[in-house]
């Protein structure tokens, strides 16, 4: 089977400090894979590699199975860049759309269709007329994801997706994505502090960590490997993650 | 002095001919800038103009065909500086835009002496202006204007989330290089009347101002397209009555209505 996208003995750094190196790992149409990690570890930096924001310092970045840049869609970490920009949550929405246009960028009806789709699929027709800066961050997570929506076919980024939102709308996000990945094939890459909803929804991990340790495999496999027992804290008594515990627990002795 | 008198005089009818299209033009574009944080672009290429301008001057050239492509060039070269480092980016067009200023003013100098061109370049003039510059107005604003509608949700898109429409497969590159090309554009041409040291405040202000009330963005450029107008328009006709230069007039009636809408920002959202 081809791949969507393989990466290849990737290493990034920012001004000769290396953030992860050697980086191996390939997905396929319709996975669903997390990337968890601690802060500073390297996932948003890895995002923007793969969408190109970011060139590698070695390796690359190989799409596959006739994947196009303009098939993606992207969810941003909320960094608050347009924090005071007038924009309406319509605009903001519908600029999904563009991407889909060669030169021109004038939107027809069927674009202003699928936009007004995915505000209700988010649940978010009432904010339409609003203004982007005027709401919450949860609220503006939810615009940003709509208009992810608007321009992804076949595969989606979201970088940290569910931070800021109540309880219920994180929910309701993972149930969004999902479906996403279920019902419309789409090839799901997620950041992720939230490492135990990582595990029950995704079909495969890539763990990066400040120390440089990498995993990537099946959840499955995560659960039982060394980096997976340790941060999920499970009491899983398997062969494998009662020899991480003794291990870990060696460790850590003085 | 009566108001409408100033509709009888050529050079006036040329001022508002090459004026209005250039304020249209320097508040559309200046919503992008100022959300960019690239106001400081439409000061460098202010400086270079002049440069241009009082060389070519020095030199007996026709002004515009000497400034317009070694503005249009320099735009290219801010533009990349501001991209690769947002703080050092700073700098270096502070250290451009002097240095073109320097140049100009010094060959200028050598050449015929201090004269009223090189004050004229400054400060802005009406009376400067020639019929060429007229109609070169016209068409460039023409073509920027649409070039504008054309873009217009690209440029949107390319303003709001840069890397957004980058990781999605739009030409970033392209529509920041159309934006910077018709900034250089509009600066040579207003500079002229509005002078080298206050034409970026014709770009800067109106968008400033239509910042403060405006909640979409459709909304802000139609208000400060007006705005613009409206600003230079009370400018003109104050410089012409009571004597004042044009182009501070103009920069005064833009300050002045950012004050009223700043004010009326604060009321309403109390
Ligand atoms: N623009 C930048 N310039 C320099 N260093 C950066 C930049 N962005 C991130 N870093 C560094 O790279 C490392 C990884 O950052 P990041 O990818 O944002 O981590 P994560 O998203 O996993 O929290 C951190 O040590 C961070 O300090
Ligand atoms: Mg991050």
């Amino acid at each position: 089977m081809l791949s969507v996208l393989r990466c290849n003995n990737v290493t990034m750094s920012y001004d000769g400090n290396t953030v992860f190196k050697d980086l191996n790992f390939e997905i396929h149409r319709g996975d669903y894979l997390c990337i968890v990690g601690e802060n500073g570890s390297g996932k948003s930096t890895l995002m923007k590699g793969i969408l190109g924001l970011r060139s590698a310092s070695y390796g690359e970045f190989i799409f596959g199975d006739g994947l196009q840049q303009t098939e993606i869609g992207y969810l941003p970490q909320q960094t608050g860049i347009q924090k005071d920009f007038p924009a309406s949550v319509w605009e903001v929405v519908l600029s999904g759309r563009l991407n889909k246009k060669k030169f021109l960028g004038f939107y027809n009806k069927e674009d202003k269709k699928i936009a007004w789709e995915n505000m209700e699929k988010i649940g978010i027709p009432s904010l339409k007329k609003r203004c982007y800066r005027e709401l919450s961050g949860g609220q503006q997570q939810r615009v940003l994801l709509a208009r992810a929506l608007c321009s992804a076919e076949k595969l989606i980024l979201l970088d940290e997706p569910v931070v800021g939102l109540d309880p219920v709308a994180t929910a309701q996000m993972y149930t969004i994505i999902k479906n996403l990945n279920q019902n419309d094939n789409m090839t799901v890459i997620m950041v992720s502090h939230d490492i135990i909803s990582a595990v029950n929804y995704a079909s495969h991990i890539l763990h990066l960590s400040v120390s440089g340790e990498i995993f990537f495999g099946t959840t499955q496999e995560y659960q039982h490997s060394e980096l997976g027992s340790r941060f999920l804290y499970h009491n899983c008594h398997c062969d494998d993650c009662e020899k991480h515990k003794l291990k870990h627990i060696h460790q850590s002795k003085p | 002095m009566d108001i409408l008198s100033m509709f009888e005089h050529t050079f006036m009818i040329r001022a508002l001919i090459i004026g209005i299209p250039v304020s249209l033009c320097a508040s559309l574009l200046g919503v992008s800038l100022v959300l960019k944080r690239y106001s400081m672009i439409g000061d460098g290429l202010s400086h270079v103009g002049f440069g241009a301008l009082a060389i070519a001057s020095a030199f007996n050239l026709t002004p515009l065909p000497v400034a317009i492509p070694v503005v249009v060039i320099s735009a290219f070269l801010l533009l990349r500086i501001s991209e690769n480092s947002k703080i050092k980016g700073d700098s270096a067009i502070a250290l451009i835009s002097s240095s073109a200023l320097a140049i100009g003013v010094t060959v200028a100098t050598l050449r015929n002496g201090m004269n009223t061109d090189i004050s004229n370049y400054l400060f802005g003039s009406i009376v400067a202006t020639s019929d060429f510059d007229a109609i070169w107005s016209v068409c460039l604003s023409g073509i920027v204007i649409i070039l504008l509608r054309i873009f217009y949700n690209k440029i949107f898109a390319v303003t709001f989330d840069e890397n957004f429409s980058k990781a999605t497969g739009i030409k970033v590159n392209f529509y920041n290089t159309v934006i910077a090309i018709l900034t250089a554009l509009t600066v040579v041409l207003g500079m002229r009347i509005m002078g080298t040291l206050l034409i970026s405040s014709l770009i800067i202000f109106p968008a400033l101002s239509a910042m403060q009330v405006c909640k979409t963005f459709r909304q802000v450029i139609v208000t400060s397209a007006i705005l613009s107008v409206i600003c230079f328009f009370i400018g003109i006709s104050v410089s012409y009555t009571a004597g004042t230069p044009v182009g501070a007039s103009i920069v005064l009636a833009n300050l002045t209505a950012f004050v009223i809408f700043t004010v009326v920002k604060n009321i309403v959202s109390h």
